[in-house]
């Protein structure tokens, strides 16, 4: 279906750095090396690190150490002063970007790539397809078992990220609230919340209850991806590049990367390159959506 | 000559200064730890309305802020722990000291301690793959990632210290108890049973207080297999439900808060209600050991 890369464990916030410094001294440099620090997004990171290390080979000065943690830590980052890049796969809230001006930074967000979330559930799993306001019902406690949706005698297991995650509030905003600004809809109480992708895979690939949502580029074949209806007299969309373009899969978003103030210099340059052709060759390579026109 | 012996004064006094120095430490750097707990958490008293601090919701990006089911969460996996790794942990201490041929001993103890040395990520990650699915297929849960699956792995994971520690509170039991014992015609088990055990209570109760301490601060276990919803623990299914501890509370949410936010302030309260936990916890059991040296080391004999 999309191409994948194998991915390692990311339990813990996964950190790499790419030390310039190793390099043999060969003939004296003329530029001297720098680290870009890169912070954010759980469904970024794999992206954001194939991106350092494919930057890193072709201008060998320029280090940049991507960081997990979610994007609400790669914001916190920004505001805090810590990071040159955020990851971010939702917007800022108002209330972080006025704590952000506050303290003399103006963030500016930078979309890189864009992502469809895949509502999935366990491959042993009859149903096929749920509309939005089932699959809100669901998520917030209102259907508890599967034979209410026309699937078998089962409890419903609900597998979400942590509140943390761009993935959870995107999640939350679009499907839990069906984007209406005057819902207080809540995620269920009972609901699963795992620290990673990984976690909500495993568990839906293992437990016939479960149902979970994630980033398209985190869904193996472990995992059977449901096809999603707006409303119920359908149509009902699988997630794919051509629908999270063409705008028919209901639940895509863009990833951003946000910067302080306008990008300048070296941090310029690394954007630039990303919002390329090399760039975005890389976001379809991890089953992520290029930018169209790529 | 005069000059040496100044010159040893001088050695001496330092010394003495630096292990009092040490000793002051230990005790100033816990209350300087709660001091920062408090300095951090106090703001989120003015901020956080008490009702929605005592709630028994937990949607932090909301502000709500319901501490409520995360103290229980903790004190449910802590308790079921314990009450999983005391006997089993008393028995095999009690074995290796008591009855087990020397030879046994010298594997076991050194095999033991290495349980102790295994990474919690480690644990989590076998709880995760084996200990979750078997949960899920033998309780009829209707997922793995339960407070019963995370009971399972801390009482693993405090079983070691439980072990070693009664091991040496039940070592420390003068040999003359035992042979006083057998000479009034007591069996072993009489022996271990109303002699050795009772002599060795202060040093098992110690065994119990690190064993709650490993427990209940445990954070990567625990988050990764007892599946983190903040739900109110307290049906009689509660162990083969999902469960949020306050320890993993705080490791999933304190790297995505901005500082000086509420929410950053309310998991500082958090901190300080884990902190002022383990110190009663630990006080009750400093004050019961402390009860029975007064009481006099006659009395279980009678």
């Amino acid at each position: 279906m999309i191409p994948r890369q194998s991915r390692h464990c990311l339990l813990i916030p996964l950190l790499l750095f790419l030390v310039a410094g190793c390099a043999p001294a060969g003939p004296p440099e003329t530029v001297t090396s720098i680290t870009i620090t890169n912070v954010g997004s759980d469904t970024m990171v794999n992206l954001a690190l194939a991106w350092a290390e494919a930057y890193h080979d072709l201008y060998p000065h320029v280090s940049i150490s991507v960081t997990g943690g979610g994007s609400g830590t790669g914001i916190a980052a920004m505001i805090n002063g810590s990071t040159d890049i955020a990851n971010a796969s939702r917007e800022m809230q108002q209330e972080e970007f006025d704590q952000a001006l506050r303290r003399g930074i103006e963030p500016m967000p930078h979309v890189v790539a864009l992502d469809a979330i895949a509502v999935v559930v366990n491959p042993h799993n009859p149903l096929d397809g749920l509309t939005i306001t089932e699959i809100s019902d669901v998520f917030t406690g209102g259907i508890v078992n599967w034979s209410e949706l026309g699937g078998e005698d089962r409890p419903i297991v609900l597998a979400s990220r942590e509140s943390n995650s761009g993935t959870y509030m995107y999640f939350l905003e679009k499907v839990v609230r069906q984007d209406d600004p005057q819902s207080f809809a809540l995620f269920s109480p009972e609901a699963l919340l795992l620290p990673s992708s990984e976690i909500i895979g495993l568990e839906v690939a293992t437990n016939p209850n479960a149902i979970g949502y994630d980033g398209l580029g985190y869904v193996t074949p472990e995992q059977k991806t449901l096809k999603v209806a707006v409303g119920g007299a359908g149509p009902y969309v699988s997630p794919t590049i051509e629908t999270v373009r063409d705008g028919t899969y209901p639940i895509a978003r863009p990833l951003y990367m946000y910067t302080s103030g306008e990008p300048t210099g070296e941090i310029e340059e690394y954007l630039d390159w990303i919002m390329s052709e090399d760039g975005q060759r890389i976001v379809a390579e991890l089953g992520f959506v290029p930018l169209s026109g790529f | 000559m005069p000059r040496k012996a100044k010159d040893l004064d001088w050695r001496e006094f330092f010394i003495e200064q630096l292990i009092r120095l040490m000793g002051v430490s230990a005790v100033a750097l816990v209350l300087l730890i709660f001091l920062f707990l408090v300095r951090e958490g106090v703001p989120a008293l003015f901020e956080v309305p008490l009702s929605n601090l005592l709630g028994q919701r937990w949607y932090p990006t909301f502000d709500i802020y319901g501490l409520l089911p995360l103290i229980l969460g903790s004190l449910l996996v802590t308790i079921g722990a314990i009450a999983l790794s005391l006997p089993l942990g008393l028995a095999t201490a009690v074995f290796i000291r008591e009855i087990a041929p020397d030879w046994v001993r010298e594997v076991l103890k050194p095999s033991i301690e290495i349980i102790a040395g295994i990474p919690s990520v480690v644990i989590g990650f076998i709880g995760i793959q084996l200990v979750s699915p078997l949960v899920r297929q033998f309780s009829g849960a209707p997922t793995g990632l339960t407070a019963l699956t995370g009971v399972l792995l801390l009482a693993y994971m405090a079983l070691p210290t439980i072990i070693s520690i009664a091991e040496d509170a039940l070592d420390a039991v003068p040999e003359s108890y035992r042979h006083a014992a057998y000479a009034l015609s007591a069996t072993q088990w009489q022996t271990i049973w109303r002699v050795v055990l009772p002599a060795a209570r202060p040093g098992i109760i110690t065994a119990v207080m690190l064993g709650v301490g490993r427990a209940i601060g445990e954070t990567m276990t625990v988050m990764m297999v007892a599946g983190n919803a903040a739900r109110m623990p307290l049906g009689w299914d509660a162990f083969l439900r999902p469960v949020r501890t306050m320890t993993a509370t705080i490791a999933a949410e304190m790297g995505e808060v901005a500082r000086g936010s509420t929410h950053y302030h309310v998991l500082f309260v958090v901190g300080l209600a884990l902190f002022l936990l383990t110190f009663v916890i630990n006080l009750a059991a400093a004050l019961s050991i402390f009860r029975e040296r007064r009481g006099g080391g006659g009395r279980f004999l009678a």
